[in-house]
């Protein structure tokens, strides 16, 4: 399969590349990991007049911390989410979520703010992101400003990003002690899509009662759902069985599936309510230190 | 509208400078430029893996990457994996456990199995399969890919 003509322009900087997608806007594409625009023009779903290269922008792939959030670059790509050693000290959901994306060879080349900005809502870093509170820096014509994961998602396929704007950063509050989470994903097999993703990330206080609670829901609507009556269902409460099963079964109530190959609407709402279950009493176990019970 | 570009390509050791235009593969350009055409397209849809090679020293998938991204990278196919008639020890490990049956998707198998094998020399059966995981095969039912790649990591310590 080969995609349409298109002039590849090579950005060597932020500002280049804003520059090429304001001469062309509407017109052009970004291209990073490449592995969802390339398979779209390759079908000819997408055929933009000009594709902009942002591979060779330096220093925008890079995970660090600094004052009190994780920071990751907007050429980070999978596989560096998977094998961060920052991360899995840190945030340690997010390279369990990695690893779970696609394959190896899908790793090496996919970057975590193309899966963002691509807005897939099969896309599993989006839950991750609604549970995590994260906020994502957006590089414009008119200089620099801030989303929150929560405002990002706007539809199918479509985010509050600019067609001449750039997801250059993702930015995540570090974790308080006493905190655990997890992402779960059921798929037919390894590196497919999810049929359901869920991705729950609390704290504990000093009397293991709920402080605080994330819940973001994969491929169950047209964007990445937060859970949010689940989550308010359990703030204050404490995580035994029965506060878990009112908060799965709020969670199964929220979430929007459609009947599709992988699975029928109602399956796929209680599939939602099986893996909150399984997530919570999972991130609530990693939040006591007890590890992968 | 440019809509070519000059690109030189380390491949297999040797350098290659060619123009391509924009749209052209990275696997068609190895394939019908370069005349390698031990990179197999399999699917044509990133899924397979028939396709692929080394790059940069990572495996990826070279039905999904432009030729005109690839300008300076260094690339290993399955034919630069043999040295002075004598094949890699993936190869041999292949050959000796019967780890293949058509053979459509063995250069990719093997050039995943490096990559795993350089940054896991000692991977667990569950390690090889997860290592192998965007290839797919059709014939063998994995068990002797599997098996030759656990030959292939010992003879390689050995």
């Amino acid at each position: 399969m080969i995609p349409r003509t298109f002039e590849a322009l090579f950005a060597n900087s932020i500002p280049d590349a804003i520059d090429f997608l304001q001469q062309h806007k509407g017109e052009a594409k970004i291209l990073a990991g490449g592995h969802s625009l390339i398979p779209l023009m390759k079908l000819r779903l997408v055929s933009p007049a000009y594709v902009v290269d942002i591979n060779n922008i330096p220093d925008l792939s890079y995970i660090k911390e600094e004052n009190g959030h994780v920071l990751i670059g907007g050429l980070t790509r999978h596989v560096e989410v998977e094998t961060s050693e920052l991360l899995k000290m840190k945030l340690p959901i997010l390279p369990e979520t990695a690893f779970v994306i696609g394959d190896p060879q899908v790793r090496n080349l996919g970057t975590m703010a193309g899966v963002l900005a691509h807005a897939d809502p099969s896309g599993d870093y989006g839950a991750v992101m609604l549970a995590l509170e994260a906020e994502f820096t957006i590089v414009g014509p008119g200089g620099k400003r801030s989303i929150k994961a929560t405002e990002f998602f706007v539809d199918l396929f479509t985010t509050k990003l600019e067609d001449d704007e750039l997801l250059t950063e993702i930015r995540l509050p570090l974790q308080p002690p006493r905190s655990g989470g997890t992402y779960l994903k059921l798929e037919r097999r390894v590196g497919d899509f999810a049929i359901v993703g869920v991705a729950a990330q609390l704290t504990l206080d000093d009397n293991n009662i709920c402080k605080s609670v994330g819940i973001g829901l994969t491929a169950v609507g047209s964007t990445p759902l937060k859970a949010a009556m689940a989550e308010k269902a359990l703030i204050g409460q404490e995580l035994d069985d029965e506060h878990i099963k009112i908060a799965a079964d709020k969670a199964s109530t929220e979430a929007s599936p459609t009947s599709d190959l992988r699975g029928s609407q109602e399956y796929k709402r209680e599939m939602v309510r099986v893996f909150v279950k399984r997530a919570l009493t999972k991130a609530k176990s990693n939040a006591l230190g007890k590890g992968n019970e | 509208m440019a809509l070519k570009k000059r690109i030189k390509v380390r491949v297999n050791g040797k350098e290659q400078e060619e123009e391509v235009v924009s749209r052209l593969l990275l696997v068609h350009f190895i394939r019908e430029v370069l005349g390698l055409t031990g990179t197999h397209i399999g699917c044509d849809t990133s899924n397979c893996g028939a396709c692929t090679i080394i790059y940069n020293g990572k495996n990826i998938k070279s039905c999904t990457m432009f030729a005109v991204q690839a300008d300076g990278a260094d690339i290993l196919t399955i034919e630069g994996l043999a040295k002075d008639g004598q094949l890699h020890p993936i190869q041999q490990a292949f050959w000796d456990n019967h780890g293949l049956q058509c053979g459509f998707c063995t250069p990719g198998v093997i050039l995943s199995s490096l990559a795993l094998l350089q940054r896991n020399p000692h991977p667990t059966e569950g390690e090889i399969r997860y290592g192998i995981s965007g290839n797919l095969c059709r014939c063998t039912g994995y068990q002797n890919i599997v098996k030759a790649i656990a030959d292939a990591a010992e003879k390689m310590q050995g």
